[in-house]
């Protein structure tokens, strides 16, 4: 099984464990990932605005990239698999801005590059079975939920990734790790996004909401897919901590570190460092 | 060539605002063939049709166009002046200068040139027209309805009661559909059962009525006054000549499945009556999960029944039987899975859906008339109503209203403030809809006396949180976000065709709109007939409805049904397809195009050619335009005819 692989530019400096736990782990399984020679930031957010074309020519000219490479695109960050894949949804149905962006960059592009999530790969080619066979450290004994975020869901009808009110995919993941999942209602909250730049207090608020509602369901840790919410969810953590006296920490984790652990393959790609909230007295649970 | 003359109504200001008439009238009078050319203000009126009938005498006509309306307004209006004069009805044309002219143009000069193309089209047509002449064919007076609910209870009494004889089929055990679970109804409060099992005993013992519960029906063929149906009996495993009701065996019977009547509030035994008041009152085994069935092993109920009607053999049977008449009465089911997840139904115990809430208040239901949450049988002191979950969505769920549930809610609130005095009931609503007679007045008595609280708005989301199932909400008369910790949840989900309706309409050759329902031939004039003759809907297989309206419609499929039985043949129009076989190829290419099945094969000099069954043809014209040889004609709409509007359209 071999993908051309974005990274995108978080997983490439500044969420390293995302992303040397994603390589290590897709090497273990047999799933080759082979990082796209040439490619741009994918702009970080979709843009909204409907006359705004040059904010997709950067998104473009990587799955033109992958495109050449003639291999399927493999994403992990959340909000990166957003913009490629609505950028791509664009591409396909909206005939005029087609014709603009591809007169503008001389290319005729169509949109026919696949773009997939890598939890799409581990479910349609590995499958959920498949992986529970490659797991050699079960997770038994680690209550954990997902946390799925915005970004990932939403628009359904582009993403087409999940149900969008009650998404599963994340929960037979765990299961195959062979974690405990319990029911978390506040899987598809808002963390805040970009709100921490204008309004910490929102950020928070709807952090703390997210945290204490774990905590009622004495879940350990969370598992996410995009570099934001883990930022939000485990950063604001700690500067709640310092006045919410009731909080507990609950470590926040890059789903494909979990995964890591679960193939056996050494902490050190995890890059425990950069977590804040420290996972470590949460893994000596590990059964 | 025949004389034609051209009538041109002015419909008051309708077409005469927009159409110059007077000229239109001189236009046309210039056309070779037309003697006469003039105008009314209201031809459809009595003097109007008196001066056609003055003209066509004065002139000897031999066709008439008549420049008004649609023909679905008054075509039959002026065929049958033409036949009071003497003419054929089918050389009366009628030419639509309103809907399809004066109504969408505002150009004076445009609409008037249009009108006067229109109507040369016309005359071009009426002197191309032969005269047609209607047949008959014999009639079975019988009528299958199918589905035993309320509505299909009504229309099989009507037409029984007016001396016919009725098969009333339905998939259940039992009849009176839906109807059986609710508890109280609305506007009035009154319980279900009491206004319905007289019905259900009425057509039990009705002589003309023959009850087939526990069947489906499986094949259609023939047409109007003379369908062919088989229908599947269901094995029941049990010889109901034989039961007697006694429930012995449902006492004994070891094995617990889902009970669909309690809406799994409750399970039930394998072998079961399904409630107390059930019409036939008899037991009938699930072999789905009975064990002898599935395993060999058990067999108690068959050991114990003092009447030996146990069967283990019995097998599904098909009756074969001919009818006259088809009423479709298949009734509603609630919306369930995907499209309601961000209220948690089908997750959480104490989330339920109407019928649910139905079922805990009926006094023969799993509580006895209680209101307990199903996880834990306490009473719930906050209960929450969500509306429209899944109707009136046009993301997911269905786009329109199920038109019920206002009224439903407000009935399950007052009911719920009842039963628990010092609890409370929120109502989550997009805006009430209560146009019924009582309706509005029921609903302002329940904000009133029942102190019930209605939230305008939205619930995002609901969820178990501390033991209890937090429901976010907006309240957009306030702006405000809403949480609310609520004990129970109650969904009033929309309401989509029943399971199986889709199937039964490609069996029927009827069509169904795009949500599933039965299509109407018109949604207003027509609403209870569907686009093949013969078959009427009733109830809710045609769009969500109440009760009234189903009673209403349900009568109203059976009147349409006793006036085709009034008489001893039916009449088919001539409007059908002609093969002329001479020229026929066999190539059936009418045949695939044809959605009536009205073509057949015939033998003609050693060769098979189409034939149209003019029964079953309802004239679309379809073959005609797939016939390559072009040897189909439509009569009334002939090649020829046709051909001649657009030659006049073309060289004026």
């Amino acid at each position: 099984m071999k993908y051309s692989y974005f990274p995108g530019c978080t997983l490439h400096e500044q969420s390293k464990s995302f992303n040397q736990s994603t390589l290590a782990s897709s090497s273990a399984l047999g799933i080759e990932l082979e990082e796209l020679k040439d490619w741009y930031c994918c702009g970080a957010v979709f843009p909204l605005r409907a006359d705004d074309i040059m904010s997709l020519l950067s998104p473009v000219r990587t799955l033109i990239g992958a495109k050449k490479e003639g291999k399927d695109l493999v994403t992990l960050c959340a909000a990166c698999y957003q913009v490629l894949k609505r950028t791509n949804y664009l591409i396909l149905e909206d005939r005029e801005k087609r014709e603009k962006i591809n007169n503008y960059l001389e290319e005729d592009y169509k949109g026919d590059v696949k773009v997939l999530h890598l939890l799409e790969v581990l479910r349609d080619n590995l499958g959920w079975l498949g992986l529970r066979e490659k797991v050699s450290h079960p997770l038994s004994g680690l209550k954990v939920a997902p946390y799925y975020g915005c970004l990932l869901l939403r628009p359904a009808k582009e993403m087409t990734f999940d149900h969008p009110e009650n998404p599963t995919i994340f929960e037979d993941f765990l299961k195959s790790l062979g974690c405990d999942v319990p029911d978390f209602p506040y899987k598809t909250e808002c963390c805040g996004a970009y709100l921490g730049a204008t309004a910490k207090d929102v950020v928070s608020q709807t952090v703390y909401n997210i945290l204490h509602g774990a905590q009622k369901r004495k879940i350990g840790a969370l598992i996410v897919s995009c570099p934001l919410c883990h930022y939000n969810l485990d950063f604001y953590q700690g500067e709640l901590m310092k006045e919410k006296s009731e909080l507990t920490p609950i470590p926040i984790f890059y789903f494909t570190q979990l995964l890591a652990l679960a193939l056996g393959l050494s902490t050190e790609v995890c890059h425990f460092e950069e977590h804040r909230i420290d996972p470590l007295p949460f893994l000596g649970v590990i059964k | 060539m025949k004389k034609i003359g051209v009538f041109v109504c002015w419909c008051g200001l309708n077409i005469s605002r927009t159409v110059d008439i007077e000229r239109v009238i001189k236009e046309v009078s210039r056309h070779p063939q037309v003697v006469v050319s003039t105008d009314y203000k209201y031809l459809c009126s009595e003097p109007g049709q008196n001066l056609i009938q003055k003209y066509v005498e004065e002139n000897e006509l031999g066709g008439l166009v008549v420049a008004a309306c649609s023909p679905n307004m008054h075509e039959l209006t002026f065929r049958s002046v033409a036949q009071r004069c003497g003419i054929n009805p089918y050389l009366c044309e009628m030419t639509n200068i309103r809907e399809q002219c004066s109504w969408v143009h505002d150009d004076r000069e445009e609409a008037t040139h249009k009108a006067i193309d229109l109507i040369i089209m016309t005359v071009e047509k009426v002197l191309r027209s032969d005269p047609l002449y209607s047949s008959t064919v014999p009639l079975t007076k019988k009528a299958l309805v199918i589905g035993a609910g309320i509505s299909g209870m009504e229309s099989a009494l009507d037409i029984a009661n007016a001396g016919y004889e009725v098969s009333l089929v339905d998939k259940r055990p039992y009849i009176g559909g839906h109807m059986t679970q609710l508890s109280e109804t609305f506007p009035t409060l009154d319980c279900a059962q009491c206004i319905l099992t007289p019905k259900t005993a009425e057509v039990a013992r009705h002589p003309n009525i023959k009850i087939l519960p526990y069947s489906e029906v499986v094949e259609i063929k023939g047409y109007v006054g003379n369908f062919e149906a088989k229908i599947k009996r269901k094995a029941t495993y049990v010889d109901w000549d034989k039961c007697t009701g006694c429930g012995i065996c449902v006492e004994k019977c070891p094995q617990k499945t889902y009970s669909e009547f309690e809406r799994g509030l409750k399970e039930r035994k394998s072998i079961d009556i399904p409630f107390p008041q059930a019409v036939p009152f008899k037991v009938t085994i699930d072999k789905e999960s009975c064990i002898y069935l599935k395993k060999n092993k058990c067999g108690v109920c068959a050991k114990i029944c003092p009447a030996e009607a146990v069967d283990f053999q019995q097998q599904d049977t098909i009756i074969e039987e001919k009818f006259g008449a088809i009423v479709v009465a298949t009734g509603f089911e609630l919306l369930e899975g995907d499209d309601l997840a961000e209220y948690g139904y089908g997750k959480y115990k104490d989330i339920l859906d109407g019928m649910q809430f139905e079922r805990l208040n009926s006094s023969s239901g799993p509580t006895s008339g209680k209101i307990l949450r199903p996880s834990d049988g306490k009473e719930p002191k906050e209960l929450v109503f969500i509306q429209c979950a899944g109707s009136r969505d046009r993301e997911k769920g269905v786009p329109y209203c199920s038109r019920i549930c206002c009224m439903y809610t407000a009935k399950h609130a007052r009911l719920y403030k009842q039963k628990v005095p010092d609890g409370q009931a929120y109502i989550f609503y997009m805006d009430i809809r209560a146009g019924g007679k009582g309706y509005e007045e029921f609903i302002y008595r329940s904000v009133d006396e029942g102190n019930i609280l209605y939230l305008r708005g939205q619930v995002s989301k609901v969820f178990e949180e501390d033991g209890k199932l937090m429901v976010w909400g907006m309240d957009t008369l306030s702006s405000k976000k809403i949480e609310i910790a609520a004990d129970m949840v109650v969904l009033a989900n929309a309401m989509i065709p029943s399971q199986g309706s889709k199937l039964l309409a490609s069996i029927l050759k009827v069509g169904t709109d795009e949500h599933g329902f039965f299509q109407e031939a018109h949604p207003k004039l027509r609403p209870i007939e569907s686009l093949t003759r013969g078959v009427f809907l009733a109830g809710c297989s045609q769009s969500p409805k109440d009760i009234t309206d189903t009673v209403a419609q349900g009568s109203a499929a059976a009147s349409k049904v006793m006036a085709m039985f009034s008489n001893d043949t039916i009449k088919v129009e001539p409007v059908v397809s002609l093969v002329k076989k001479e020229d026929c190829s066999g190539c059936f290419a009418c045949e695939i195009a044809c959605p009536y099945g009205a073509i057949e094969h015939e033998e003609y000099k050693g060769r098979q050619v189409a034939f149209v069954n003019a029964a079953l043809c309802q004239g679309c014209g379809s073959c005609t335009v797939a016939c390559r040889a072009g040897v189909v004609d439509l009569m009334g709409f002939s090649n020829k005819q046709i051909l001649a509007e657009v030659e006049a359209l073309l060289w004026k």
